[in-house]
């Protein structure tokens, strides 16, 4: 590990100031991806500015239904929330099927959106990576992939984001609230996270210095009827193979609304707005779902390795609007 | 003199349990000492080569490093084992191989300036690549070298080509497992120091003995000034058996620095191409039975891998000649020498894979013959060791799938694959029987001194690799000397006391406890006859050697178990889930229920991590293992361990060892992963033969429609 210098302010913009002074400077949340690269010296910050006291670690109540969720909330006490349990009760599934418990009392809200896109070849640092290294080439693309994106990918990269929180809030239309080195600004969750395109190396539209301070949630009142759901290589402790977060609201067996997005498929979270187009105001059956599902599947470019990954989307999105649309939850 | 009741047989609180959950009990890395100096291991970037040149300027200028090892300036060392020739030369005979090293003053700095040593390389083509049968490999194999010398590697009785022809029920099926890593959670750590004629290593390790005569030996110094000590071990499962380069290092960078005690840790990546692992295997199994199931052939064979710098074999056919009557049997075994790490011993080395392949093509030929599995096997009994033509010791298979059925609630069983489904998950139940040999390690030598206060002192070089051995061996030697427990001290884990075996082989206690009830019985005797049965003022020591079976060439001695397991497998995204396992086994006498019945239960939870969840993934273009850590590598979390219940059948084996017991640490995971293989099958009509057992080999493939299985 390379030495570093570690800094606290004692103001957000204070925070952000010392970061734009550092180009190769990050903030440091719970620490729980940025430490690990760090040790694997994938990550070689110089200066780590602690923003952890800088930012609320609460989760309020919005005028008009909506809940904000400080950045700093650690990941099991917004998990726990009665506002987030009761209003979106798949966030709260999304971060308890993440990590660990000890892990989920360290990480942030914030932190949780940030990880690093997840590729064994990124935290090799003795293989190429385009990611780690522009230029370098992908190892993943021939190598070992079972793991890794379907959907959005690149021939420089075709790394997954591993957020199970982020594909809850890009379904439910969030929004990040940040302060930059530029000032405040307000970013869709949908727009947070980036394809890899021929830049991989960014994995967000953050700017370098651009603090993430809030997430809000809209009102959603048929959020209550929704369902995280995920699927991975064990039962507990793995990142999603496919994960599907989804609400939905019905009327007399037709779908009126619908948000989607699925995990473990792409380099961001993936919302489904062609499946959703496809539901909106249908029956709610398995033939529709199963339809929708494939219509969003259909640009899939599965590897040799990950092909199961298609079917195993679609299987499990069609599960998940089968539950939901079997009885209120 | 009131007879004292036998320890042997109470299920005992560890003795060190209390200090183990307090974090008391220092393990090798977190032993105290002065003025520590970390190490951090270079590990080559390519697969075969040579080195070229070494930079190591900028690792040599980083504040804080002390020195930079590299085959340029390590010590020569004299050995002929190929995994601690480390940095002998500018050879590259596996990637991450260990070709150089960096001591500073904090481990910080000396893992950021192991990162700047620079070294070039002149890489030559790899081959890393296992492959199962294919046209021109035969000749490429090796039969290896005998692993015990009383199980020949390949064995062959009549004629099996003929009676597999002529057989109404044929069963010919290919199998696979994968690498297995054993990730201890205490990973490898040595602290070495050289105290100016000789070493002092602490470290977590299987058998201090072994570990002080490969030391001494490769650095010229008589065994008495290597001392080794490891009073707790955090796991090994055979991974901490051998020396390997870790070791060499430590203490290379003690010799340089002296009188400065030299810590080092093996980072968890590191473990991956550092410690050893379960070689891969390619099966084969063919049989051909009577339509009343009575087997008259059995052939298995395997292929694994080795390393070329140091032969290593699981014997993966080993069980079968023990397993089921047949007239006509063959077994062969092969490997393939490739450029990849010497793989280890693991966890019932040969038995867990090869009972996989042996008791899935059991139920596969259950099924052709329309029997039930635990019939099948019945009917397939022997009445004397197949290939030995000796009796068993005790042999008590039959009454292990017999309690086992009763107590899994196996029957009724409607056979038929995909009957039973509970809500999306399909249901299905699956049996296999488990065996592992007894056997007995030469080499271990026990010292009982008794002073006249009525305390007795017992020495042994064994170790306790978190299995409760430190309270088990008390135990025993308690029963053997006739005493109350409290009179026993049972020190271990240094190698100043006699010598003995590794722990290893389920032979600890068989080992290391007959040498002491040799002792103990040479030091009742002597007490008796030469002192009137009181111990004289000085005391009285008595030092015994383990000594030979009498028995071992009339009987055939094993361990055997049937294991149960029910699955359930979802219908639309193939996960499956393991909510219970049943393991019955026989395995001699139970000297500790409360250790004894953890052995079994973590080979059990090993067994069904193997058969779903573990694979080291090997990149065939670099030759190393790509998911190297825990986030990657999945081992079975406890979210996806059920109930799991354990028993035993009770057996009083007079011919075993004084203590009549067999050994439990290995079959806990001997046939688990069959029985979950075979549970899969009934539930899916999906048979998977190649470990792990993972959602897309049960997802439908893209067909409309289409559901698991179907």
């Amino acid at each position: 590990m390379r030495t570093f210098r570690y800094e606290r302010s004692s103001s957000v913009s204070g925070a952000v100031a010392l970061l734009a002074e550092a180009p190769h400077g990050a903030f440091l949340g719970g620490g729980t991806n940025l430490v690990d690269l760090m040790k694997l010296g994938v990550a070689q910050p110089d200066l780590l500015v602690d923003v952890r006291r800088l930012v609320s670690d609460r989760v309020e109540e919005l005028p008009g239904g909506g809940v904000r969720i400080g950045a700093g909330t650690p990941n099991s006490e917004c998990a726990a929330h009665p506002l987030v349990r009761q209003r979106y009760p798949m966030v709260s599934q999304a971060l308890l099927s993440g990590a660990s418990g000890q892990l989920r009392n360290l990480a942030t809200t914030a932190g949780n959106l940030l990880q690093r896109t997840r590729c064994p070849y990124f935290q090799d640092i003795t293989t190429a990576c385009n990611k780690r290294e522009p230029g370098t080439g992908c190892s993943a693309i021939e190598g070992h992939h079972r793991d890794l994106a379907i959907l959005g990918t690149s021939p420089e990269c075709v790394a997954t984001h591993p957020s199970d929180l982020a594909v809850a809030l890009a379904a439910l239309d969030a929004t990040v609230r940040t302060h930059g080195p530029g000032g405040e600004r307000v970013i869709s969750m949908t727009e947070l996270h980036r394809l890899p395109g021929p830049e991989p190396q960014r994995d967000t539209v953050l700017q370098h210095g651009e603090l993430i301070t809030a997430i809000d949630l809209p009102p959603a009142p048929f959020a209550t009827r929704s369902h995280f759901r995920k699927v991975r290589d064990r039962a507990s402790y793995a990142f999603a193979l496919v994960a599907v977060a989804a609400a939905i609201d019905l009327a007399d067996g037709v779908v009126r609304d619908v948000r989607i997005a699925l995990g473990g498929v792409a380099h961001k979270p993936w919302r489904a707005y062609r499946a959703e187009e496809l539901l909106r105001g249908g029956p709610a059956d398995e033939e529709r779902f199963r339809q929708a599902a494939e219509a969003e599947l259909a640009d899939a470019r599965p590897m040799p390795g990950n092909a199961f990954k298609v079917p195993l989307a679609r299987n499990t999105l069609v599960a998940t609007l089968l539950d939901l649309a079997g009885g209120p939850r | 003199m009131t007879t004292p009741v036998p320890a042997i047989g109470q299920p005992l609180d560890r003795f060190d349990g209390a200090e183990k959950v307090r974090g008391l009990a220092p393990y090798a890395f977190e032993h105290p000492v002065e003025h520590p100096v970390y190490l951090f291991a270079v590990q080559s970037t390519i697969a075969v080569g040579r080195i070229t040149a070494i930079d190591c300027s900028q690792a040599s200028a980083r504040p804080g490093v002390l020195a930079v090892l590299t085959h340029q300036n390590a010590p020569r060392l004299s050995t002929d084992n190929g995994e601690l020739r480390t940095l002998q030369s500018d050879e590259v005979t596996f990637r991450g191989q260990i070709v150089g090293g960096v001591i500073a003053e904090t481990s910080e700095i000396a893992r950021d300036a192991a990162g700047l040593v620079r070294m070039d390389y002149e890489e030559r083509p790899h081959n890393v690549d296992l492959r199962g049968e294919v046209p021109g490999h035969r000749e490429r194999l090796k039969v290896p070298d005998e692993v015990l010398p009383i199980f020949p590697m390949d064995t062959s009785e009549g004629d099996v080509d003929a009676a597999l022809a002529s057989a109404a029920v044929r069963v010919d099926s290919r199998y696979s497992t994968p690498w297995y890593t054993h990730n201890a959670l205490e990973p490898h750590t040595t602290i070495a120091c050289w105290t100016g004629d000789g070493f002092t290593l602490r470290l977590s390790t299987q058998g201090v003995t072994g570990i002080q005569a490969a030391v001494a030996g490769a650095f010229r110094l008589d065994p008495s000034r290597v001392r080794v000590i490891s009073p707790h071990v955090g796991g090994a499962f055979g991974s901490k058996v051998y020396p390997r380069a870790d070791v060499v290092l430590a203490a290379m960078a003690a010799r340089l620095v002296p009188g400065r005690p030299v810590k080092f840790a093996l980072t968890r990546q590191q473990t991956f191409s550092q410690t050893g692992y379960r070689p891969p295997t390619f099966q084969r199994v063919r049989l051909g039975a009577g339509s009343d199931g009575r087997l008259v052939a059995i052939e298995h064979n395997a292929i694994e891998q080795t390393s070329k710098i140091r032969q290593f074999a699981e014997h993966s056919t080993r069980a079968t000649p023990s397993m089921y009557a047949a007239p006509n049997r063959r077994t062969q075994q092969w490997v393939a020498e490739l450029d990849v790490p010497t793989p280890t011993i693991m966890r019932a080395p040969g038995e867990a894979s090869g009972m996989f392949a042996l008791e899935s093509a059991m139920d596969e030929l259950a099924i052709a013959c329309d029997l039930d599995p635990i019939e099948l096997r019945i009917r397939n009994e022997p009445q004397v060791h197949p290939h030995f033509q000796l009796p068993f010791s005790s042999r008590n298979l039959v009454a292990c799938l017999q309690e086992g059925a009763r107590r899994f609630g196996w029957e009724p069983r409607d056979p038929t694959p995909r009957a039973r489904r509970d809500g999306g998950w399909l249901i299905g139940t699956g049996v296999a029987a488990a065996t592992y040999p007894v056997l007995r390690l030469p080499g271990s030598k026990a010292t009982i001194r008794v002073g006249p206060d009525g305390r007795y002192l017992v020495l042994i070089a064994a170790v306790d690799i978190g299995t409760g051995t430190r309270t088990a061996l008390t135990q025993v030697a308690a029963d053997a000397l006739q005493v109350d427990i409290e009179q026993v001290d049972l020190r271990l884990g240094d190698s100043t006391y006699p010598p003995a075996a590794e722990e290893g082989a389920s032979a600890g206690i068989t080992s290391w406890g007959a040498a002491i009830h040799e002792a103990a019985d040479q030091l009742r005797q002597r007490l008796t006859t030469e002192h009137g049965g009181t111990v004289p003022a000085d005391g009285l020591e008595v030092t015994a050697d383990t000594p030979d079976n009498p028995y071992l060439k009339q009987y055939a001695m094993h361990s055997f178990g049937a294991q149960f397991a029910e699955v359930r497998v979802n219908e639309r995204t193939g996960e499956i889930r393991v909510p219970r396992q049943l393991g019955v086994f026989a395995c001699g006498r139970i000297v500790n229920p409360k250790t004894a019945r953890s052995q079994l239960l973590g080979g059990m939870t090993w067994g069904l991590s193997m058969a779903l969840h573990e694979q080291s993934v090997l990149d065939l273009r670099f030759g190393h293992v790509v998911n190297h850590d825990l986030a990657q590598y999945h081992i079975s979390s406890n979210a996806d361990v059920g109930a799991i219940e354990v028993h035993w059948i009770e057996e009083d084996d007079p011919y075993v060892n004084p203590m009549r017991t067999k050994g439990v640490g290995e079959i806990g995971i001997v046939g688990a992963a069959a029985a979950i293989a075979n549970a899969v099958y009934h539930a899916t009509g999906v048979r998977i033969r190649d470990l792990p057992i993972t959602l897309d080999k049960l997802l439908p493939g893209d067909r409309p429609g289409s559901e698991v299985g179907g």
